[in-house]
C-alpha cells in the first residue's frame, strides 16, 4: 500500500507536485478490531473500534484514527474531533462521491486541522479533486490498478491543472473575486 | 458571446494535455480499458456499439461561426464528414479514432471549445432558451447566469462524482423553452416588483425510467445566492442521494421519497450555512462582467419598410411565405428576425449535419447574423439576429443546403436519439422509424395543416429521445427479440411549440411492430384533424380536451379496454 502525504514542510497553501510526497512510512499502525493496542502507538482504527473502546483508546494510544465508511456522515467522529488527530475517509469505490463533501464540512464547518486521508478506491485522476476538497494524503492500493504500482508517477497529477474557479477546502475565494473583477 | 479570458483557456489546454496523457497510457497498454474508463467519461467519450463517440460541450447553446467552422474541419478531418447536434445542444463524432481524440481536443482548446463533463456522474452542459437575448418574451436574459453557473459547476471538486449526472436549464422568459420541468435543476431566471433578479427554482425533474416534473423549492433565489442556493441543493443531493442504485441515483427520487417539502428543508438548512460565505455570494460587480458578453449586437436601424413580417407571410411567393411563417419568428429589436434552421429533412437524419453544411451555416452566420448561431434542444439550429430584409436572400441559401423545410415545431420536426444503429443501450431502432415519418408526412400543406405537434423518439427507457415529453411519444422496445414500438400522448416539455404547461405522456395501449408504428402515427395525426374544434385548436390542446379515447379507439378499434387487456 503505498501512501502520499503533504511534505511535513510545505506551507498548507501550497499546491502542485512539489508540495507532496511518497511516505517513506506510514505513521500511523492499522489496528484490526480484535487486536490489543500497542500502547503509546499512533493507530487506526475502525470506526466501530471507536465506537466501541472510545474511553480505553484514549487513554493507551498516542495519536488516534479513525477510518469513517463514507455513508454515516460527519455524527459519529464530530464530538470527539478535537481528540482525533487522523480522518481516513473511506471511498468504497472512486464513483462514492460522498467523502468530497464530508471532508470540505470537515475542514470548512468544522475547522479540522488534523490529517485528512482518502483511503479505498483511490486513483490518479481523482486526487486534484481530493486535496481540493482538504485531503492532505492519499493511500494507493495497487489492486486498484497502476497509480499504487508507481506512486511517485502519480504525484505529477497535482500539476495537471493550475487554475480553479470555485472556492473550496484550499482557496476561499471563487476566481472571479481573486483575479478577475480588477 | 463569452470570450475567454487566459484563465479558460489555460484550463481547456491542460484538459486537453491531460487526457492527451491519460490515451497515451492506454494505448501503450499501460491502463486497461477498465481502468481507462474512468478518465475517459468525464471527458465526454463514451465507447458505443462501433465506435468511440466524442461529445463536444457547446455551452448553453451558443456558438460562434468561428467555432462552427472549427468543428466543420475537426467533422472533416477526424469523423466521417457529419455529426450529430445532441438535445443537450451538444455536437457528438460517432466515429474518432481513439489517438485522434486528444488533437481534437487541441483543435477545439483553439476556438475556446472542450468536452469538459458532457458525461459521468458530474454537472453536465448547461443549457438555456435558444432565443435567449433575442426573444419578445423575455424579461431576463439567462446567459450571464449560465456563464457564472458553468464557471463554478467546471471541474468542481465537490460535485466531480455524484450519484448520478446532473443537468441544469435556465430560462429568462415566459415561455418556457429550455424544458426547465424536466431537468434536475430548472431555473427561470425573473424580476421581482422592486425591480430585482432573482430565480424561480425547480429540482427533480427529469425522464428516463422514472419520468418527473420537477418541484418548485423557491420561488424567488436572490441574484446574490444564485451560487450559494444551488450548492446546497447539490451538497444535499452529493450525500442524501441513493448510490445503491444506478436507475434510483438521479435527483428526482431523492426528491421523491424524501417529499418536497423536506427535501426542501434540508435545502434551506444547508443553505443557511453557507449563505454568507465570501467564496458563493454573487455581487453585482460580476454579474454586470458577464452580461457585459452578451451585450446585444448593433442593429441597424431600419426606418422604410422591412420592419414586418407579414408581407413576406402573406406574400405570393408561397414557398418564401411558408418558410416564414413555419421557420421565422419575431425579433425584440425592429426590422430582425429569428431564423430557424430545420435540421430536419428526407436527406440525414434528425441533428446530423455535414460538414460541408457546417461551413455553409458559418458563412450565413457571417454574412446575416452577427457571425452567432444557436443549437436547440430539438436539434436544429438557430440565426438569431437576421434582417426581415434579407430573408428572402437567407431563405435561398437555407434552400441550396437542405435546411429550408418550413417543417419546425411540426409532426417531421422529430426528437430522436441514435438508437439501435449506434447505441449500445438501445433496444430499438430510431433513425429509420423517424426516416420513414418523415417520408410519411411529405405532403406540406397537410403537414402545415395539422400545425404545432412534438414528436419525440427513442429507442428505449432511457428517454434520450424525450419520448415521455412528446406530444406524441415513441418508446422502441425489445419484445421477445424483435423491435416493438409504445405510443404514447400528451407529452409537452413546457411552453412554446406544442404548448401549454410541462406533462408527462401516458402510454395509449399495446405496442406495434416495426411494420406498424408509421400507419399507427399516421392515425393519431388524423384523428387529430378530425376531432380538432377549430384549426387553430392544437394537437396538444386537443389531447387536453378530449383525452386518449378517441385515439385509442382510432388506433384499437371501438372498445378501448381490449387495447388495455393486451397492453405491455
Amino acid at each position: 500500500m503505498a501512501l502520499i502525504q503533504r511534505r511535513p514542510s510545505a506551507p498548507r497553501s501550497e499546491t502542485g507536485a512539489s508540495a507532496f510526497e511518497v511516505a517513506p512510512c506510514d505513521a500511523f499502525i492499522a489496528v484490526a478490531d480484535d487486536e490489543p493496542v500497542p500502547t503509546g502507538a499512533d493507530v487506526l482504527v475502525s470506526l466501530a473500534r471507536f465506537e466501541r473502546d472510545q474511553t480505553t483508546l484514549g487513554a493507551t494510544a498516542g495519536r488516534l484514527g479513525v477510518r469513517l465508511p463514507s455513508d454515516r456522515g460527519l455524527d459519529p467522529i464530530l464530538a470527539a474531533l478535537a481528540r482525533l488527530s487522523l480522518v481516513a475517509i473511506e471511498f468504497p469505490k472512486f464513483q462514492d462521491g460522498r467523502g468530497y463533501s464530508l471532508a470540505r464540512l470537515l475542514r470548512g464547518r468544522h475547522d479540522f486541522r488534523g490529517e485528512l486521508r482518502a483511503v479505498g478506491n483511490v486513483l490518479r485522476d481523482q486526487l486534484g479533486f481530493m486535496q481540493r476538497v482538504g485531503f492532505d494524503a492519499f493511500e494507493l492500493d495497487p489492486k486498484f490498478g497502476p497509480d499504487g504500482r508507481d506512486p511517485a508517477a502519480a504525484l505529477s497529477a497535482f500539476d495537471d491543472f493550475d487554475v480553479v474557479y470555485q472556492a473550496a477546502a484550499d482557496e476561499p475565494l471563487p476566481l472571479w473575486k481573486r483575479a478577475r473583477s480588477q | 458571446m463569452y470570450q475567454y479570458d487566459e484563465y479558460d483557456r489555460r484550463t481547456v489546454e491542460q484538459r486537453a494535455r491531460q487526457l492527451r496523457d491519460q490515451v497515451e497510457r492506454r494505448v501503450r497498454g499501460e491502463l486497461s480499458e477498465e481502468e481507462f474508463r474512468p478518465l475517459r467519461l468525464q471527458n465526454g467519450l463514451y465507447l458505443q456499439l462501433h465506435a468511440y463517440m466524442l461529445r463536444i460541450a457547446i455551452p448553453y447553446g451558443l456558438l460562434s461561426s468561428v467555432q462552427l467552422r472549427k468543428l466543420a474541419f475537426v467533422t472533416r478531418r477526424f469523423d466521417r464528414g457529419y455529426a450529430h447536434f445532441t438535445t443537450r445542444q451538444n455536437l457528438q463524432l460517432n466515429w474518432p479514432r481513439l489517438e485522434d481524440v486528444p488533437s481534437i481536443l487541441d483543435e477545439l482548446a483553439a476556438v475556446e471549445m472542450h468536452a469538459i463533463q458532457t458525461s459521468g456522474n458530474c454537472i453536465r452542459n448547461i443549457t438555456a432558451d435558444p432565443f435567449a437575448g433575442v426573444a419578445k418574451d423575455e424579461d431576463v436574459d439567462p446567459r450571464p447566469y449560465c456563464e457564472i453557473l458553468r464557471q463554478w459547476s467546471t471541474f468542481h471538486p465537490e460535485f466531480a462524482h455524484l450519484p448520478r449526472k446532473f443537468k441544469l436549464a435556465l430560462t429568462g422568459a415566459t415561455n418556457d423553452r429550455a424544458a426547465i420541468a424536466v431537468h434536475d435543476i430548472g431555473i427561470r431566471a425573473l424580476r421581482n416588483d422592486a425591480g430585482e433578479i432573482g430565480f424561480e427554482y425547480f429540482v427533480g425533474g427529469g425522464q428516463g425510467r422514472t419520468p418527473q416534473l420537477a418541484e418548485r423549492i423557491s420561488p424567488f433565489v436572490r441574484e446574490r445566492d444564485l451560487l450559494s442556493y444551488t450548492e446546497a441543493v447539490l451538497r444535499v443531493y452529493n450525500l442524501d442521494g441513493r448510490r445503491d442504485n444506478k436507475y434510483k441515483a438521479r435527483i428526482k427520487i431523492l426528491v421523491k421519497e424524501l417529499g418536497a417539502p423536506e427535501f426542501t428543508r434540508r435545502v434551506e438548512e444547508e443553505h443557511a450555512k453557507i449563505k454568507d460565505d465570501e467564496g458563493l455570494v454573487l455581487d453585482a460587480r460580476e454579474v454586470a462582467r458577464m452580461t457585459a458578453y452578451f451585450e446585444p449586437p448593433r442593429y441597424e436601424a431600419f426606418t422604410n419598410g422591412h420592419t414586418s413580417l407579414d408581407g413576406l407571410r402573406l406574400g405570393k411567393d408561397r414557398p418564401l411565405a411558408r418558410w416564414v411563417t413555419g421557420n421565422v419568428i419575431a425579433h425584440r429589436a425592429p426590422g430582425y428576425a429569428i431564423v430557424q434552421l430545420s435540421l430536419k429533412s428526407k436527406d440525414l437524419p434528425p441533428g446530423d449535419v455535414t460538414a460541408d453544411q457546417m461551413d455553409a451555416v458559418a458563412e450565413l452566420a457571417d454574412r446575416y447574423s452577427f457571425g452567432r448561431l444557436v443549437v436547440t434542444h430539438r436539434q436544429n439550429l438557430v440565426l438569431t439576429d437576421v434582417p426581415i430584409r434579407d430573408l428572402p436572400a437567407v431563405h435561398a441559401a437555407l434552400q441550396a443546403q437542405g435546411f429550408a423545410t418550413p417543417n419546425v415545431g411540426t409532426v417531421t420536426d422529430m426528437i430522436a436519439c441514435p438508437g439501435l444503429d449506434y447505441c449500445d443501450l438501445a433496444n430499438a431502432r430510431s433513425i429509420p422509424i423517424a426516416d420513414q415519418i418523415t417520408k410519411r408526412f411529405d405532403d406540406l400543406d397537410f403537414v402545415f395543416d395539422v400545425g404545432p405537434l412534438t414528436l419525440n423518439i427513442s429507442g428505449c427507457i432511457n428517454a434520450c429521445g424525450h419520448h415521455h415529453v412528446g406530444n406524441i411519444g415513441i418508446l422502441g422496445i425489445d419484445k421477445m427479440g424483435e423491435e416493438f414500438y409504445q405510443v404514447m400522448l400528451g407529452g409537452s416539455a413546457g411552453a412554446g411549440v406544442g404548448g401549454g404547461d410541462a406533462s408527462l405522456a401516458k402510454i395509449l395501449g399495446r405496442a406495434f411492430s416495426a411494420d406498424e408504428i408509421v400507419d399507427a402515427v399516421e392515425k393519431v395525426v388524423r384523428t387529430y384533424v378530425d376531432v380538432r374544434n377549430e384549426a387553430d385548436e392544437t394537437f396538444i390542446e386537443t389531447y387536453r380536451r378530449l383525452g386518449p379515447d378517441p385515439f385509442k379507439e382510432a388506433l384499437y378499434g371501438a372498445h378501448p379496454a381490449a387495447s388495455q387487456r393486451t397492453a405491455l
